[in-house]
């Protein structure tokens, strides 16, 4: 029987059942055990786990994430939280120098099966250094794995698969404004492998690629294009590297136009990336140039219309698929 | 007279700390009643001693940096009020033109550079605001701020070592108000006497008692004096006290209710008029007027933070480039 429970307790059962199946996997983090998370992800997990495997730690990024290289390397599966990806900035050199080359570097030897997870992107007025969407900065990294879910469900699956069968880095991106977000979730464990998109809706207009929160734009935007005739197809990437690409392309065969909707920075990005791919293997089914919505070229200031004017929304979504569709209006 | 310092200096520093304090809690409750003002918010209330002793010890021309919990220390600089409550509801009237929020408050004609949102940042950046004004011969100090919480950071050491190595102009602050967010500052290491922290690096240090302006201004002013005459970087640790959660949206299950009345009824506002009163440095009348006066700027910067305009969406892409025709990826 499927049971209702918001995205913050669909991630607290994917970690407490993958710590209870293996005592190696721990969770270590700021405010993630006494204050029970600082996004109450991880709430009464130290009561169940014990201060050894729920560590709180002092802010201390860089070091906190060295000792979880080294515990992965060491034969344990680590869970670091990041209190938001913005922190993780200070650790990036124990990320992209050691934990993504360690294997290469080895020649084979020395692999580093770690989860780091923690929100990612804007929350609203948070200013510049609270605000930046991370995926295609570390989808840009060789050696380890991006994933960002759009909802709890998918959200668990992919979690306690990372956790159980990942054996490389994988970076996990979470959301403060979808953590209260409800989902239903069948009783009985599962899991989700990374590198597979999801069609979440089907049509046969035009593909809409989105992922992680924008999918609630590319979803709205959908609704309203059905509302005019045009049936888009809303495909949620759910891991960003690997990149399912196969699964955008089989979609462009059918309706011959994309449109991208993102939260990252324009340069060099997600989208970029996609085009990139689907020019280059399905040239001859496109119809029209394919096009995107990204946040602004710019840090998000904190003005509440410049938050809004600067990241995708609906009414922006549904006029470039009409420019795409070559719609009059 | 019983007093260390004049009359004037205890009016000043009364006006400053009840100016910071009113203007905190009339923001929070925009905030809180009305929705004004959004983001992460923290009050700076029971710390105001702290930004009142810094002023008398500095001169205009010496520069603070610090982290979010910025409102009273840019106040103390003397980023206008009116900014400063407009700044934090967004609007373009802002000491930051609405881009910054509570967190991010600069004033950079008052040498104040900012509100900083990545623990631990501003440690190293106000070293090298010091490193500058050591580089052009000025004899200005620069204040940076920290929290106990950040001082677990590894840039403090970096910092700490670069600035005794170099004979950096910078006082290093740490503002131990004993949490860092819910965690009590007992949980973050071995060693809970931060200014301990300088005797790796063989800097001086000094622990300070936050809750009293005197002190403060005296802790500080040896320290500016070092680094005024050239002898280079001071750790003081100033032991304070938040009154408020981390920010508005904490519960404070961390503490008890008593453990924050305790250090209420070491207030350090009530404690300077105390010591006003006892030496009859002024009269009641006179702290009336200086009320008044406060309450009257205060009301009047969110009459004038409300009738503010929006910054114009444009502003999106202003800023940040200092370039006015760089090329921005628009589609
Ligand atoms: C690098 C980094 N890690 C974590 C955070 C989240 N965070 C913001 S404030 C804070 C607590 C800081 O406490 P402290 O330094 O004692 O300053 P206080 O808030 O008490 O003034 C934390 C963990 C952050 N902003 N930056
Ligand atoms: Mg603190």
């Amino acid at each position: 029987m499927a049971r209702s429970i918001a995205f913050r307790e669909a991630l607290r059962e994917a970690l407490s059942e993958e710590m209870r199946r293996d005592d190696r996997v721990f969770l270590m983090g700021e405010e993630v055990a006494e204050y029970n998370g600082a996004y109450k992800v991880s709430q009464g997990m130290l009561a169940e786990f014990g201060p050894k495997r729920v560590i709180d730690t002092p802010i201390s990024e860089l070091g906190f994430t060295a000792v979880g290289v080294g515990a992965a390397q060491n034969g344990l599966r680590p869970v670091v939280e990041f209190m938001t990806w913005n922190f993780a900035v200070l650790a990036l050199d124990q990320i992209l120098n050691t934990a993504s080359k360690m294997l290469a570097m080895s020649g084979g030897q020395v692999s580093c099966p770690i989860v780091f997870r923690g929100p990612n992107g804007s929350a609203g007025q948070l200013g510049a250094q609270h605000s930046t969407a991370f995926e295609a900065l570390y989808a840009n990294i060789p050696g380890i794995k991006v994933v960002s879910p759009s909802n709890g469900y998918d959200a668990k699956g992919l979690l306690k698969q990372a956790i159980r069968y990942e054996e490389d880095p994988v970076m996990f991106m979470e959301s403060e404004v979808m953590y209260g977000d409800k989902c239903e979730v069948p009783e009985s464990e599962y899991y989700i492998e990374l590198g597979k998109a999801d069609v979440k809706r089907i049509g046969r207009d035009v593909t809409i690629v989105s992922f992680h929160k924008m999918m609630k734009v590319a979803l709205g935007a959908a609704a309203e294009l059905e509302k005019e005739g045009i049936s888009a197809e809303v495909i949620d990437l759910r891991t960003i590297r690997p990149l399912d690409w196969m699964t955008i392309l089989e979609s462009v065969k059918k309706t011959n136009r994309l449109v991208i909707v993102e939260e990252q920075w324009p340069f060099a990005s997600v989208s970029s990336e996609i085009t990139y791919r689907i020019q280059k293997e399905g040239f001859d089914y496109l119809d029209a140039p394919i096009r995107r919505i990204t946040a602004a070229d710019a840090p998000l200031h904190y003005a509440p219309n410049l938050v809004n004017a600067a990241l995708p929304d609906v009414p922006r979504t549904v006029k470039l698929v009409k420019e795409v569709m070559y719609a009059r209006k | 007279m019983a007093t260390k310092f004049s009359r004037e200096t205890y009016l000043y520093w009364y006006e400053l700390m009840q100016l910071i304090r009113q203007f905190e809690l009339m923001a929070e409750e925009k905030y809180k009643m009305e929705g004004k003002i959004r983001g992460f918010f923290h009050a700076y209330v029971g710390q105001e001693a702290i930004a009142a002793g810094a002023m008398t010890a500095t001169r205009p021309e010496d520069l603070f940096i610090t982290a979010y919990r910025d409102h009273g220390l840019a106040i103390a600089k003397g980023v206008s009020v009116n900014s400063c409550m407009a700044e934090l509801y967004g609007k373009a009237t802002g000491n930051a033109k609405g881009k910054g929020g509570s967190m991010h408050f600069f004033g950079k004609d008052c040498n104040f550079y900012g509100g900083h949102g990545i623990v631990g940042a501003q440690i190293g950046t106000g070293a090298g605001l010091a490193f500058a004004e050591q580089y052009r011969g000025t004899d200005n100090v620069v204040l940076a701020y920290f929290g106990d919480g950040a001082a677990r950071q590894g840039i403090l050491h970096e910092t700490f070592n670069l600035a005794m190595l170099w004979k950096l102009p910078v006082i290093f602050i740490c503002e131990n108000n004993n949490y860092a967010m819910g965690t009590s500052i007992e949980r973050t290491s071995n060693v809970i006497d931060i200014y301990k922290l300088a005797d790796a690096y063989e800097m001086p240090a000094d622990t300070i008692d936050g809750m009293s302006a005197e002190s403060v201004h005296e802790g500080i002013g040896r320290a500016v004096k070092r680094a005024r005459e050239k002898g280079g970087p001071t750790l003081l640790e100033i032991k304070t006290y938040r009154y408020k959660g981390h920010s508005i949206s904490d519960p404070q299950k961390y503490r008890t209710k008593d453990e924050v009345d305790e250090y209420k009824s070491k207030d350090p506002i009530h404690q300077l008029l105390k010591t006003m009163r006892d030496n009859n440095l002024a009269t009641d009348e006179e702290i009336k007027a200086i009320d008044q006066r406060v309450d009257a700027i205060v009301t009047e910067s969110v009459k004038f933070a409300e009738e503010s305009p929006w910054p114009d969406d444009s502003e999106v892409l202003k800023d940040v480039y200092v370039d006015q025709n760089y090329p921005f990826i628009t589609d």
